[in-house]
C-alpha cells in the first residue's frame, strides 16, 4: 500500500521521500539482493579462503602449532626441490593432455552414433550414463579387482596367449589406466552434453551441403565441428579442470598415488602435505601453484577454442 | 506488477533481517566455539558448574572429552569404561568423541587449531613427535606418572612416548607383528610347524605356493606388501635380527647403512619378491585380504588382525607363531597411547589425570584384552597365565620382551621411502643396494629436516 501511494505521488509530479525509491529502483533493488546473497555467501566460503590460503603459502603453518611464521618464497622453493611434487605435476599434465581429448573423442564418438539411431537409444543413453552416476570409489575397486595381477583380465589375456600385464603395478603403465579410467567414467557426461550440441545444429545445413555433393567427413569436419565449437570449448574446460583436480580415482586405485609416486596428482600430494604432514603452508603452496595452472590453462582454451564462427 | 511489487518490498526487508541474524549467528557461534576451548576451561565449565551444583554438590562438577577414532569395538568399551569411571568419579563427566582412522589426523588439523579440541587424546605412538613439536600436548605429570615407574611397570618399548627427557603418552595396550600362517595351507604341502628361523620362511613359502600353468598365483606363500606391515618388519624385526640398529641414542641418525645387516634385511625382505618369488604387490589386491581368502599361506601381520579375521573370516582355519629369528629376537610393536592437550589446567587437567590413570589401571587392561583383542601394556598383566596360554594371543605375548617400536618422526614419509624403495628393485630393477643406499639417505633427510625444525623452536 505505502508503494502505491509512492507511485502516486512519482505521478502527481510531487517529489518523493528520500528514502523511497521508484517502482525500478525497488525491483533491481530486490533483484540484486536475491542475487548479491548467494555472492556473499559464495565471498565468504571461497574467496575469503582462496585469499587466505595465499597468505598460508608464505608461511610455515604447521596447523598444530600456534606460532606460523613469515617465511616468504621458502615453502615454493622446497616444492621445486620435492621429487613427490614435480612427479605429481608430471602425472597431472599427463592426465590431462590424455584425458581431455580421450574423453572429448570417445563421448562425441559415442553422441554421434547415438543421434543416428531411434530405436534403444534411450537404453544405451541410460547405459553410458550410469558409469558416471556410479560412486568413484566402487568403480576404483570393481577395477582394482579386475586389474589385479592374477585378476579377471590378465586371465582373458593368458587365454589368448598375451602376456599379463602388471598393469596398476607398473608405473609405466599405472597412469594411462588411471587416466583410461576416468575417461570410462566420464564418456557418459560427454555424451549427453555432446547430443544436446548436435540437436542444436539444424538439418538444413547437412541437407543443403549434401546436395552440394559434400561426403559424410566434409560435412563432420566442415559443419558438425565448427557449429560444436561451443560445446567442445565447454566439455574441453569441466573436462580440464576435473583432470586438474583428479583425486579419488588415485586415493581408491593405487597405493598412495604409486607405485613410485607414477599416478600421484597435485591435488592428492596437497591432501598429503595438508592432512597427513600438516604442512599447511607447502600444502597452500601447492595450492596456489594449481591455481595459477587452472587459471592459464582455463584462459588458453578459451583463447584457442573460442573462435566467433559466423553462417 | 503492483503485487510483485508488494510482495517484494517486505521480502527484501526479509532478507535484509535475515542476513543480519546469520551474521550475528556466525559471530555468536564462534564465540561459543572458542570460549569451550582448552585455553579458558573454567569459564566453559562454569555453565554447566551452575545447573549442577544448585542441587547442593559442594564439588565443581568438571566435564572432559575424551578422543579417539572410530574403531567399533574401542569406542564400545570406552563407552563403558566412561561409565566405571563415572561412578568412581562423581564429579566428572566424560564426552567422547570419535572419527574415522582415515580423517582422524585431518579432523585433528582442523579442530584443534579452531579451539574445539579434546582434553585427553587417543594418538598412534608414531605420530607423537609431531604432535609434541607442535606444542599440542603436555607432558604427562610427573608426579602422577613417574618415569621410572613407567620404565619399570611397562614393556621397553612404550619409551618412544619419550621425548626430551618425559613422557607424553601412555597407553592402555599394545600389539605386535607375528606370523599368521594358514593351518590348511601347511597341512596340503605338509609342513608341520610353523617357520622360526630366516631360512624355514623361505623355504617353507617356497613349498606353499601355488600358481597356475600360465605362473599367475593361486597361493602366495608369503603375501608381500611393503606398505602394509612389512616395513614395520624391516626396521623393528629383520634389522635387529640380523645384528643391525635403528636409530642412534638421540635419535638423530639412521643406523641402518652403518652395519651390514642392514643391506641384509633389506635384500631378505626383497628377495621373496624378486627372487623367490612366492609372493608381490597386489595379488589378489592386498595381503589382508589374500591371507582372509586362503589364497596366502602366511601373512605378517598384527594382532589387531585378530578380531577382523574372527569377524571377516571365521571358519579361517589359522595360527600364530613368533617371527621367524636370525642372529636376535625382535618383534615390531606399536601402540595407541593416551596423552593430555596442552591447553588443559586446573579442575579438567586434575580430571584428566584421574582418567589417564583410570585408563591405564589393571583392571581397564584386562577388559580391553577381552573386548578389543589388544595386549596388556603393563608386563604384570600381559604375562598371566590365562594370556600366554592362549592359542593366539600368546605367541604375541611372549614375542613383547623382544619387541622394538620404531621412533617415527613422519609415519607416513617413512614408510613411503620404504615402499618405494622396495618397488624400485621390484619394477625397476634397481640394485637393491642402490635403492637400500637411497633409502637410507633420503629417511636420513626427513630426520634432519624434523630435528632443524625442533632446534629452531
Amino acid at each position: 500500500m505505502i508503494t502505491n501511494t509512492t507511485q502516486r505521488r512519482a505521478a502527481e509530479g510531487s517529489k518523493p521521500l528520500s528514502l523511497r525509491l521508484n517502482y525500478r529502483a525497488q525491483r533491481y533493488l530486490f533483484i540484486y539482493l536475491m542475487l548479491g546473497i548467494p555472492v556473499l555467501y559464495f565471498l565468504l566460503t571461497r574467496l575469503y579462503p582462496i585469499l587466505y590460503s595465499f597468505n598460508i603459502s608464505f608461511r610455515e603453518w604447521d596447523v598444530l602449532s600456534p606460532e606460523k611464521p613469515y617465511i616468504g618464497w621458502a615453502n615454493y622453493t622446497s616444492l621445486l626441490e620435492d621429487e613427490a611434487f614435480r612427479k605429481s605435476l608430471k602425472n597431472t599434465f599427463l592426465y590431462v593432455v590424455v584425458g581431455i581429448p580421450g574423453q572429448l573423442a570417445a563421448g562425441l564418438f559415442v553422441a554421434l552414433l547415438l543421434q543416428n539411431v531411434k530405436r534403444l537409444r534411450g537404453f544405451f543413453r541410460t547405459v553410458y550414463f550410469i558409469p558416471y552416476i556410479t560412486s568413484i570409489v566402487a568403480v576404483s575397486w570393481i577395477f582394482r579387482w579386475l586389474l589385479m595381477p592374477n585378476g579377471w583380465i590378465n586371465g582373458q589375456l593368458l587365454s589368448l596367449g598375451l602376456p599379463a600385464q602388471p598393469f596398476l603395478q607398473s608405473p609405466d603403465q599405472a597412469p594411462y589406466v588411471i587416466a583410461l579410467s576416468m575417461i570410462w567414467q566420464s564418456v557418459g557426461f560427454q555424451m549427453l552434453i555432446f547430443l544436446t550440441g548436435l540437436e542444436g545444429i539444424p538439418k538444413m545445413y547437412h541437407e543443403a551441403a549434401h546436395i552440394d555433393g559434400a561426403n559424410a567427413w566434409h560435412r563432420f569436419r566442415y559443419i558438425t565441428v565448427p557449429l560444436l565449437n561451443p560445446i567442445i570449448l565447454f566439455s574441453a574446460v569441466i573436462a580440464g579442470i576435473s583432470y586438474l583436480q583428479s583425486f579419488a580415482h588415485i586415493v581408491s586405485m593405487t597405493q598412495d598415488g604409486g607405485p613410485l609416486n607414477s599416478t600421484r596428482t597435485l591435488v592428492y600430494h596437497i591432501y598429503k602435505l595438508a592432512f597427513k604432514s600438516f604442512d599447511m603452508g607447502s600444502a597452500s603452496a601447492a595450492t596456489v601453484v594449481l591455481f595459477v595452472i587452472i587459471l592459464a590453462f582455463t584462459l588458453l582454451q578459451l583463447k584457442i577454442l573460442d573462435r566467433k564462427l559466423d553462417y | 506488477m503492483n503485487r510483485i511489487h508488494n510482495i517484494a518490498k517486505p521480502l527484501s526487508l526479509l532478507a535484509v533481517v535475515s542476513l543480519l541474524l546469520t551474521a550475528c549467528g556466525g559471530n555468536n557461534s564462534d564465540n561459543a566455539g572458542s570460549s569451550s576451548s582448552s585455553s579458558s576451561p573454567s569459564v566453559a565449565s562454569a555453565s554447566p558448574t551452575e545447573t549442577t551444583t544448585a542441587s547442593g554438590d559442594s564439588q565443581e562438577k568438571v566435564t572432559i572429552e575424551y578422543w579417539q577414532y572410530e574403531y567399533p569395538s574401542k569406542v564400545a568399551l570406552i563407552d563403558e569404561l566412561i561409565k566405571q569411571f563415572e561412578e568412581q568419579n562423581p564429579g566428572i563427566t566424560v564426552k567422547q568423541t570419535n572419527f574415522p582412522y582415515d580423517q582422524y589426523n585431518e579432523k585433528v588439523a582442523t579442530l584443534v587449531p579452531a579451539g574445539k579440541g579434546p582434553d585427553v587424546i587417543n594418538l598412534y605412538y608414531g605420530w607423537l613427535p609431531k604432535y609434541v613439536s607442535s606444542g599440542f600436548l603436555q607432558p604427562l605429570p610427573e608426579s602422577d606418572f613417574p618415569a621410572a615407574e613407567i620404565e619399570s611397570k611397562y614393556y621397553p618399548f612404550v619409551d618412544a612416548a619419550k621425548i626430551d627427557g618425559s613422557y607424553w603418552a601412555i597407553p592402555t595396550a599394545v600389539r605386535t607383528l607375528a606370523v599368521f600362517y594358514n593351518k590348511d595351507l601347511f597341512a596340503k604341502a605338509n609342513i608341520a610347524e610353523p617357520p622360526a628361523t630366516w631360512e624355514e620362511l623361505v623355504e617353507d613359502s617356497l613349498k606353499l605356493t601355488e600358481k597356475d600353468s600360465n605362473g599367475q598365483f593361486v597361493v602366495e606363500g608369503l603375501a608381500w606388501e611393503p606398505g602394509a606391515q612389512l616395513h614395520h618388519w624391516y626396521r623393528d624385526g629383520l634389522l635387529p635380527q640380523a645384528g643391525g640398529q635403528d636409530l642412534s641414542e638421540d635419535r638423530r641418525k639412521i643406523l641402518w647403512a652403518d652395519t651390514p645387516a642392514g643391506l641384509e634385511a633389506f635384500q631378505y625382505l626383497i628377495d621373496f619378491a624378486v627372487k623367490h618369488k612366492v609372493g608381490t604387490t597386489g595379488v589378489f589386491t592386498d595381503d589382508v585380504t589374500a591371507f582372509k581368502t586362503g589364497h596366502a599361506a602366511i601373512n605378517i601381520d598384527g594382532s589387531f588382525r585378530l578380531g577382523s579375521l574372527a569377524t571377516d573370516a571365521p571358519d579361517l582355519n589359522y595360527g600364530i607363531a613368533p617371527l621367524p629369528s636370525y642372529k636376535n629376537k625382535s618383534a615390531p610393536s606399536s601402540y595407541w597411547a593416551n596423552a593430555i592437550s596442552a591447553g588443559v589446567t586446573g579442575a579438567k587437567l586434575d580430571a584428566s589425570i584421574k582418567f589417564l590413570k583410570f585408563l591405564t589401571s589393571k583392571e581397564v587392561q584386562e577388559q580391553w584384552v577381552d573386548k578389543v583383542g589388544e595386549l596388556p601394556a603393563q608386563k604384570e598383566v600381559a604375562t598371566q597365565d590365562k594370556y600366554l596360554n592362549d592359542e593366539k594371543l600368546g605367541p604375541f605375548i611372549r614375542q613383547l620382551d623382544n619387541s622394538k617400536a620404531h621412533f617415527f618422526i613422519d609415519e607416513t614419509g617413512e614408510r613411503t621411502l620404504f615402499v618405494d624403495a622396495a618397488n624400485e628393485v621390484l619394477l625397476n630393477n634397481v640394485p637393491a643396494e642402490k635403492a637400500f643406499k637411497d633409502l637410507v639417505a633420503k629417511t636420513q633427510k626427513l630426520y634432519d629436516d624434523y630435528w632443524a625444525k625442533v632446534d629452531k623452536k
